[in-house]
C-alpha cells in the first residue's frame, strides 16, 4: 500500500511561515489569501497489504515521529 | 565529577561546552557519539547545540531518536542532571524529558546576538551560582526558539518553579518569556540560550562560568 501522510501545525499555534507566504501573496496582488498554513506532506510505500493494518502501522509512525502532538495534527490517506 | 557531551551529525557547540565543562571540573568531558547505545560512567550530561540532522523533520526530532538517548532518557529518569542548550532543549522536548515545543520565532528571524535573563527560580542545581531575581547575559543563537506549551503546561510550570531563566526581553514570541524550565523532578534543564559562549572575559562575559561552576557544584553536592 502507499501512504501520504499531512501534518499541519495546529490551529491557534503560530505559524510565521505561513503569515510570510502569505504576505507575499498580498504583495503578487491575492489581496484575498488569508489564514494561510503551511504544512508538510509525507509519502511512503508499505509492504501491507490491508489497508486497516497499513493504517494502524503509520498511525503508529506518526505518534513515535512523523508529527508532534503538542503543536501538531495529522491526517493520513492509504491507497493501493 | 565526571561529564559527558553527546555529539549529533551537526552539533556545533559540542567542543564550546567541552570547553566549559573542562574548565568547571579540571577534566575534559567524555564525546560520546550519538550512535553509541550506552554512556559511560556520568554525573552531568549535556545536550550541546548545533543543527542536528540538518533540522529536518522538526528541530531535534531526529536527534531524539538516535541510539544514545535511550542511554541518557533511562540517566535522566533515574536522577542523573542532564541539560539541553538550544538544539539540546529542543532534543530533550521530543524526547518526552521536557514538556511543550520549541517553535519558529515568532518573527521569523533566525535571533543572534546576547540577551539578558532574570533568574526566576535558584532553588535547583541549575542556578544556584545566582539569587533570585538576578540578571545574566547569554547569547542566543537559534531559529526556533519560541517555546510553546498549552495554558495548562504553562501554568503548571509556573506554579511548580519550574521556569529557571526568562528573557528580560523576549527575542523569539517565546510563551511567559519562556528561556529555560526543568522538569518536575529538577534534574532535566533545557536553555535556549548558551553559557558555553561566555566563560571568559575574551569572549564577552563570565556568566556562563558562573553558570557551569554552580552546576557542577550543586550537582557534586
Amino acid at each position: 500500500m502507499k501512504a501520504r501522510i499531512t501534518v499541519t501545525l495546529k490551529s491557534g499555534v503560530l505559524d510565521p511561515q505561513g503569515k510570510a507566504i502569505e504576505g507575499a501573496l498580498h504583495g503578487l496582488g491575492f489581496a484575498d489569501a488569508a489564514d494561510v498554513r503551511q504544512g508538510k506532506i509525507i509519502e511512503m510505500k508499505l509492504d501491507e497489504t490491508n489497508e486497516t493494518a497499513a493504517r494502524a502501522r503509520v498511525e503508529d509512525m506518526c505518534r513515535k515521529l512523523l508529527a508532534n502532538p503538542v503543536m501538531e495534527n495529522y491526517s493520513i490517506e492509504i491507497s493501493a | 565529577m565526571k561529564t559527558s557531551v553527546i555529539v549529533f551529525p551537526a552539533s556545533n557547540c559540542d567542543r564550546d561546552a567541552a570547553v566549559a565543562l573542562e574548565q568547571a571540573t579540571g577534566k575534559p568531558p567524555a564525546m560520546v557519539w550519538h550512535a553509541e547505545t550506552d554512556l559511560p560512567d556520568t554525573d552531568l550530561v549535556v545536550l550541546p547545540g548545533g543543527f542536528s540532522y540538518g533540522d529536518y523533520l522538526r528541530s531535534g526530532a531526529m536527534a531524539a531518536r538516535s541510539p544514545i538517548m535511550r542511554s541518557v532518557v533511562e540517566k535522566a529518569k533515574a536522577g542523573t542532571p542532564v541539560i539541553g542548550i538550544c538544539n539540546g532543549f529542543q532534543i530533550l522536548t521530543e524526547a518526552g524529558l521536557l514538556p511543550g515545543a520549541l517553535l519558529r520565532n515568532a518573527g521569523l528571524n533566525f535571533v543572534c546576538r546576547t540577551v539578558t535573563l532574570k533568574v526566576e527560580n535558584n532553588q535547583s542545581i541549575f542556578a544556584s551560582a545566582f539569587e533570585k531575581g538576578q540578571t545574566v547575559d547569554f547569547p542566543v543563537a537559534h531559529h526556533d526558539g519560541n517555546y510553546f506549551a498549552d495554558k495548562e503546561t504553562l501554568d503548571r510550570l509556573e506554579s511548580e518553579g519550574r521556569i529557571v531563566f526568562r528573557y528580560v526581553d523576549n527575542p523569539n514570541g517565546s510563551a511567559r518569556d519562556i528561556a529555560g524550565i526543568m522538569n518536575d523532578a529538577g534534574n532535566v534543564l533545557g536553555l535556549m540560550p548558551h553559557p558555553e559562549r561566555v566563560i571568559s572575559p575574551l569572549l564577552g562575559g563570565v556568566d556562563g562560568a558562573l553558570f557551569f561552576k554552580g552546576l557542577v557544584e550543586a550537582a557534586a553536592r
